[in-house]
């Protein structure tokens, strides 16, 4: 009898089906001590060592795993990339300064990450490409800018990434280094391999730098506050904002613009990002307002900001600036009041969200349904549409309040078969029908609704003064002698 | 804390919360000469008026009701109209091209929908507070538990303060003791019918069941005239308590014209 073994005393392996064979796709150390090797069939693996802790490979895990660590890394730098599976490209760019030198920062990236149990390879290069072939393939840890051309040569072809056949080939041809890749003329593998390939290996000697795709948007202006001792308090944390805000509001005001969006990030010690966004319907910068803002945004968390051992970093960014010429208060009364009407409104929105606080832009459509489109306060459309003066000496022709879906009512009495009820039961209750106007047709759209009946819509009032929005869907016919009736809406 | 100041402060409170010193341009006129009348002038702007409606069946017209009135009040600024959902969906949606009608643009309309009770009260009570408003409507439902005199208080207090008009809408409620400066019931009146008898203008009848300014307990039935954005009086002064079903006058018989001068 064996031993019951912990899984976690076994060499790990994970591993996917590959061409209907489960494959290794990933060894732990101690499996790779004992000669496994990525590629192996699992057959093959337990072949050779029978007690193995066999995981399957969990792609989406990975994934979110990944995003989390890159969701840290933020803060280092706010240009963050995924390089999947398993990699990370920061743009440190300015940054370093702020860790006391690029080796300092390195060294704090990789503690951070290693304390976790991670095993990390990193590298810091004037270009993107350099800097990952580096981390997977090479041993330099950081390349003095200029020598990327050096620092890659004796990196393997595989760290120019080509397809498999390609690779193949240059491996054929005796090449094995990017360095003896690099000393033979370009042109023939120009043309042997396309121009991608020179491509790969310009930006990977630092030549050329791809256009980097950040993970999230780069701000157009954020700034920051690094605590040594990390803060829990809420107040500490407003205040922090505040601060943060008139900085940043300093900025905008030298560069005459203003912000419509803006995010604090808050950066646990442990590494969860909590971020609170705000907007507004215009651009502003305007700290007091701006805290206010995040006050009610703070106030309005269903869960409120859990800051576990405390916040250690805390960014506002803001993703666009829009340009603000200097407020000229008092001039013109008129566009103060409306400023305080917009900033209510991005109070209210900040607080029930966006499609809670709403206008009414008009749609011109015979269609009642859709004749008033709600749009969020803090919308401002570009619109050529006004809601039309309603005609003179006409009663509302329209009611106030509609029901949708409209509600099904029961006619207990007509007088003609094409006319308006004489009675109705609604909301068991019925209406005696003592005025009545109508009908007025409105055929369906139909190229949006196409068997929807034509619709016959009447005014009615009854004997008690309550006024009603009632349709007839459809005509009397003989197939449909007893069409039905709705009350659509009710007039005040 | 002296006597004297406490005294004082009382009567800063009881002016902030009665309005009585207000000013007549602080007031707003209904149009209607004899609703005016009994107002001393017309409706005091800077406070809570609370509006409930006869019957289930009337609350249209309540809520119709307060949207003229802050349609009287606003000229032509913006109103903030603050609705619990759940009026939405017993009473029906706000239907902008029905409010346009009234004589509300939707363009200077801002509708916060809001999930309960609490938050009606935080987005009215927020919304009184910015004084360029016209006016500030709410429809709570029912008789929400946060919604007690001190809230009420609170709510007269932020209007009194900014000037902004605050009509509360009661749907689905029964009068309580609240801090509201005057208080309403509404019961929808046949209309004044058209040619071929079509329905026409929006009439009610109207019961002023409380004014802490003034004398209470009044009835009258108006028409709203949305061409001028007025309340026309259509009959004398009735007793209370009618039922629904009374005769309306003829169109020719009532005072229009009176009405139209007063405006």
């Amino acid at each position: 009898m064996r031993a019951r073994v912990e899984p976690s005393e076994l060499p790990l392996v994970i591993t996917e089906k590959v061409k209907g064979a489960q494959r290794l796709m990933a060894v732990g150390p101690e499996a790779k001590q004992l000669g496994l090797a990525v590629g192996m069939t699992l057959a093959d693996s337990r072949a050779r060592i029978p007690d193995l802790w066999v995981e399957e490979m969990d792609t989406r895990a990975d994934a979110n795993l990944l995003d989390r660590i890159a969701e840290d890394s933020d803060r280092f730098s706010p240009v963050v990339m995924i390089d999947a599976p398993d990699g990370l490209l920061l743009d440190i760019t300015g940054c370093e300064h702020i860790f006391g030198g690029e080796a300092n920062l390195r060294r704090i990236f990789s503690i951070r990450l290693r304390r976790v149990g991670f095993h990390v390879r990193t590298v810091i290069a004037s270009g993107a490409d350099t800097a990952r072939a580096l981390a997977r393939f090479g041993r330099i840890a950081i390349v003095p800018p200029g020598e990327e051309t050096k620092a890659v040569r004796a990196l393997p072809i595989a760290a120019l990434g080509l397809p498999d056949a390609d690779r193949l080939a240059i491996a054929r041809a005796g090449l094995k280094t990017i360095g003896m890749l690099a000393d033979r003329p370009s042109l023939p593998f120009a043309a042997r391999f396309g121009e991608a390939m020179m491509l790969r290996l310009r930006r990977l000697q630092g030549f050329a730098h791809p256009p980097l795709e950040a993970r999230r948007e780069i701000p157009m202006l954020w700034v920051e506050r690094r605590f040594p001792e990390p803060i829990g308090r809420v107040e500490d944390v407003e205040n922090v904002l505040f601060e943060l805000g008139q900085e940043a509001c300093t900025q905008l005001g030298e560069r005459r613009e203003g912000g419509r969006v803006f995010e604090a990030s808050l950066f646990r010690a442990d590494g969860a990002v909590r971020r609170l966004v705000i907007e507004t319907g215009r651009p502003m910068r305007d700290a007091a307002t701006l805290l206010r803002l995040f006050r009610e945004r703070l106030d309005a968390l269903a869960d409120p900001i859990d800051p576990g051992f405390g916040f250690d970093l805390i960014r506002l960014s803001i993703p666009h600036t829009d340009a603000l010429d200097a407020l000229q208060p008092g001039l013109d009364g008129h566009a103060v009041e409306v400023d305080e009407v917009a900033d209510l409104a991005d109070r209210l929105t900040v607080r029930f969200g966006e499609n809670r606080v709403l206008r009414f832009l008009p749609v011109n459509t015979r269609n009642p349904d859709r004749a008033a489109r709600p749009v969020p306060a803090s919308f401002n459309p570009l619109t050529s549409d006004v809601w039309p003066a309603p005609e003179d000496e006409e009663p509302p022709l329209r009611p106030s309040q509609v029901f949708d879906p409209p509600q099904l009512i029961r006619i207990t009495m007509v007088e003609v078969p094409d006319g308006p009820p004489r009675k109705f039961l609604w909301r068991r209750r019925e209406h005696i029908v003592s005025r009545a106007e109508g009908p007025e047709r409105i055929a369906p759209e139909w190229w949006l609704k196409p068997h929807d009946p034509t619709r016959d819509y009447y005014r009615i009032e009854d004997a008690e003064g309550s006024r009603f929005w009632l349709f007839r869907a459809g005509p009397y016919t003989q197939a449909t002698p007893q069409p039905d009736w709705f009350v659509h809406g009710v007039f005040t | 804390m002296t006597k004297q100041d406490l005294e004082t402060l009382r009567r800063e409170v009881s002016r902030l919360e009665r309005g009585s010193s207000a000013a007549p341009s602080d007031r707003f006129s209904t149009g209607s000469a004899q609703m005016d009348a009994a107002l001393q002038g017309g409706l005091n702007r800077g406070a809570l008026h609370e509006i409930f409606a006869a019957q289930t069946a009337d609350e249209p017209s309540a809520a119709g009701f307060g949207v003229m009135l802050a349609i009287r009040a606003s000229a032509k600024r913006p109103v903030v109209w603050v609705r619990q959902d759940f009026v939405g969906v017993e009473m029906g949606e706000i239907y902008a091209p029905g409010i346009n009608e009234l004589g509300l643009s939707p363009d200077r309309l801002i509708l916060v929908r809001a999930r309960d009770g609490p938050a009606v009260l935080r987005a009215g009570e927020e919304a009184a507070r910015c004084p360029p408003l016209g006016a500030v409507i709410i429809e709570p439902w029912g008789a929400p538990k946060v919604l007690d005199l001190v809230a009420s208080r609170r709510l007269a207090l932020a209007a009194a303060r900014s000037n902004v008009p605050l009509f509360m809408v009661r749907a689905g409620a029964q009068p309580e003791p609240s801090a509201a400066l005057t208080r309403w019931r509404i019961r929808a009146a046949p209309s004044t019918p058209l040619e071929a008898d079509a329905p026409g203008h929006p009439a009610f009848n109207v019961e002023l069941l409380r004014d802490r300014a003034g004398a209470a307990g009044r009835n009258w039935i108006v028409e709203w005239d949305r061409d001028s954005r007025v309340f026309k009086d259509r009959i004398r002064e009735v007793v209370p308590s009618l039922s629904g079903g009374m005769v309306p006058v003829p169109a020719g018989e009532s005072p229009d014209e009176g009405a139209r001068r007063a405006i």
